[in-house]
């Protein structure tokens, strides 16, 4: 679920944890290095963490009930001309 | 009951530090009073502003000629009206090109085209254009940085859960602690409060995705606090129940239906507005924003879905609509069509009209931006008799936030440490923390949409009545009950979401006494036992509140 942070890159700093619009995430340093998501169904998926992440090290995972709904866009025209 | 941690004073308190809370804050600290910001996030990312925006409503003399009223006009006729107090939009138009100044000059390109401010978009063909289009991708860091500097201080991590009033004027109040995982209460005493929660989402289920309840097109976060604890006050509300529908891509709920540039058509390729056959930068299918019950319709009849065609979009127009995306803060949606190759010079997206919210619903101010009740002032998406989003909360937070600096200087403070309703309130609170099992928060935010769906729902094709209502009042209650004596958190975060869903509750009933009262059908507010539209209420507004215990209802002029 998103965000996922990359182990590898993360640095421990709390920026995402700081900073997040919905507060869905908890770093206690005794416990981990890298901070946890724990209320992953809470993300508005803004996008902060994703930006605002010194070393890149965080991505969003879009759910997939949120699929956005496309179509090529010549097939918009009439029945009989498809 | 949870632990207090030391009250703190201030001048002016404000309640949320999203556009209109910081604007607000600046012109508090420059007006000499001492000024906090109670922020349930953090300044930097929070509320519906979080990572940006990028159409800024404006009243330009340069560009508009003399006649402010020409302009009023337009507002009234674009996705923010119709229902404000003139006499209210009318000062935010005279002040909101200065507030566009000020804004360039803290850091936020409000002129990212040239040396001088365009207007581009939310437009009808042929009619003067009023949204200023602008990059605000940095606008939160920008007020939050700018705000430090004018000596306001900030408390991010802690949420205003209730006020407290004394003598009948506002006294200050009171926050919750939510920085680790066991929650505390901190009271502020405070001359005067400035209310700016933003809109009130999670009220129905999420329209297009109904599990999800933070699929919302604004900040799910925002959660309608300000109308709740000001309810609970005696403050008075107006037009609660007029719902609004906002309305963008399916399912991935966003803002920002104006950055995209493209028509809507039927899935025959017919145009489904009456405005443009073809989208430009300056002038889009405004379709979306003054007609969006559209893609309700077209499921409903089966003659859809409704699709954004782009493909017609020059390509130097699609790479600005890409450029205004990220200025509006979609970056996820960037990323997101990028990274599964959807490509909108080539396919078309479907789009749907979103669950009903609360903006430009709420709390009644006054022409400085003050509440019914004396001291309290309210700026932003929460206001119920004025509204203009971005623009709106800066503006009108500048001016609450100047008079409010300003009066504090001849005032003291109020008692509100030995306050009966702080101790009530903390105590309720505290219960739900000390419950050892019970029900989670969530089952009672998503109990409370189904009420909101089933009993107080809203057009296209939804219908309001008597018996609905009534008995939506009735299940509410209820529901209210279950929940108090059910509730279990196990942290402060889940306390946090509690209380908002508490709130939540609060603002279902206000809606349904108000929608009970409006004996006709306006807009999507639909009686099936009224279905006349009443002339003489067009000029009308309804406030509701409380007064010892009893909701109260009157309708009055509009103020022009």
């Amino acid at each position: 679920m998103p965000p996922i942070i990359d182990r590898n890159k993360c640095v421990g700093c709390g920026t995402c944890v700081d900073i997040c619009n919905s507060n869905i995430f908890v770093f206690d340093r005794s416990v981990d290095t890298v901070p946890r998501v724990k209320f992953p169904d809470e993300c508005w998926h803004c996008d902060s963490c994703v930006i605002d992440c010194p070393k890149g090290a965080v991505t969003l995972r879009i759910p997939l009930a949120y699929m956005l709904l496309h179509v090529d866009a010549d097939t918009l025209k009439p029945r009989e001309a498809k | 009951m949870l632990k207090f941690n030391d009250p703190i004073s201030t001048d002016v308190l404000i309640v949320g530090g999203g556009i209109g809370g910081l604007c607000a804050a600046i012109a508090s600290a420059r007006a000499g009073a001492s000024t906090l910001v109670a922020e349930k996030a953090d300044t930097r990312r929070s509320g519906s502003g979080a990572t940006g925006n990028d159409h800024f409503t404006c009243y330009y003399p340069k560009a508009h000629g003399e006649n402010v009223d020409v302009i009023l006009k337009e507002l009234l006729n674009s996705l923010l009206g119709p229902w404000h107090d003139a006499k209210l939009s009318r000062r935010f138009l005279l002040e909101s090109i200065h507030m566009v100044d000020r804004w360039h000059e803290w850091g936020i390109n409000m002129k990212p085209f040239g040396d001088d401010y365009e207007f581009m978009g939310h437009a009808f063909p042929g009619r003067p254009r009023i949204f200023l289009k602008y990059d605000g991708h940095n606008q939160k860091q920008v007020l939050t940085r700018q705000a430090k500097k004018e000596g306001v201080k900030i408390l991010n991590h802690h949420p205003v859960i209730d006020l407290v009033k004394a003598d009948g004027e506002i006294a200050g109040a009171l926050t919750l602690d939510v920085t680790g995982d066991v929650p505390s209460f901190t009271l502020i005493r405070a001359k005067k409060v400035i209310l700016s929660t933003g809109t009130a989402n999670r009220l129905y289920p999420a329209a297009g995705s109904p599990g999800w309840p933070f699929n919302t097109a604004f900040c799910p976060s925002c959660a309608g606090a300000a109308q709740a604890q000001a309810w609970r006050i005696g403050a008075k509300m107006v037009n609660m129940e007029l719902p609004n529908r906002h309305a963008g891509p399916k399912f991935f709920a966003r803002a920002g239906k104006s950055t995209w540039i493209g028509v809507y058509k039927y899935p025959d390729g017919k145009l489904l507005g009456p405005f443009v056959d073809k989208a430009t930068r300056y002038v889009g299918d405004i379709t979306c924003d003054v007609w969006n019950s559209a893609y309700t319709d077209v499921l409903l009849n089966g003659s859809g879905p409704a699709y954004i065609d782009c493909t017609k979009t020059g390509p130097e127009d699609l790479a600005f609509m890409k450029e205004g995306m990220i200025s509006e803060g979609l970056t996820a949606l960037v990323d997101y069509m990028e990274r599964t190759g959807l490509d909108v010079s080539r396919h078309a997206v479907e789009f749907m009209q979103y669950e009903p919210h609360l903006i430009g619903r709420g709390l009644e101010i006054d022409i400085d931006g003050q509440t019914s009740v004396p001291g309290l002032y309210a700026a932003g998406d929460m206001v119920g008799n004025f509204r203009a989003d971005i623009a709106g909360a800066a503006v009108y937070g500048w001016i609450a936030g100047g008079h409010a600096g300003t009066a504090a200087s001849s005032c003291g403070f109020k008692d509100v440490e030995h306050s009966p309703w702080v101790e009530e309130r903390a105590a309720l609170y505290s219960s739900l923390f000390e419950r050892d099992h019970g029900a989670a928060w969530k089952e009672a935010n998503l109990a409370l949409q189904q009420i909101m769906d089933s009993y107080a729902a809203a057009g296209p094709h939804r219908l309001r009545s008597a018996t609905l209502l009534t008995a939506g009042l009735k299940y509410m209650a209820d529901l209210r009950k279950n929940a108090l004596s059910e509730i279990a958190v196990p942290d402060a975060h889940s306390l946090m979401r509690a209380i908002e869903t508490l709130d939540l509750m609060d603002n279902g009933e206000i809606i349904m006494h108000a929608a009970l009262e409006r004996k006709e059908t306006r807009g999507m507010h639909m009686r099936s036992d009224y279905t006349f539209t009443n002339p003489l209420l067009a000029d009308k507004f309804l406030n509701v509140w409380q007064e010892d215990g009893r909701v109260c209802k009157q309708w009055r002029q509009r103020w022009n």
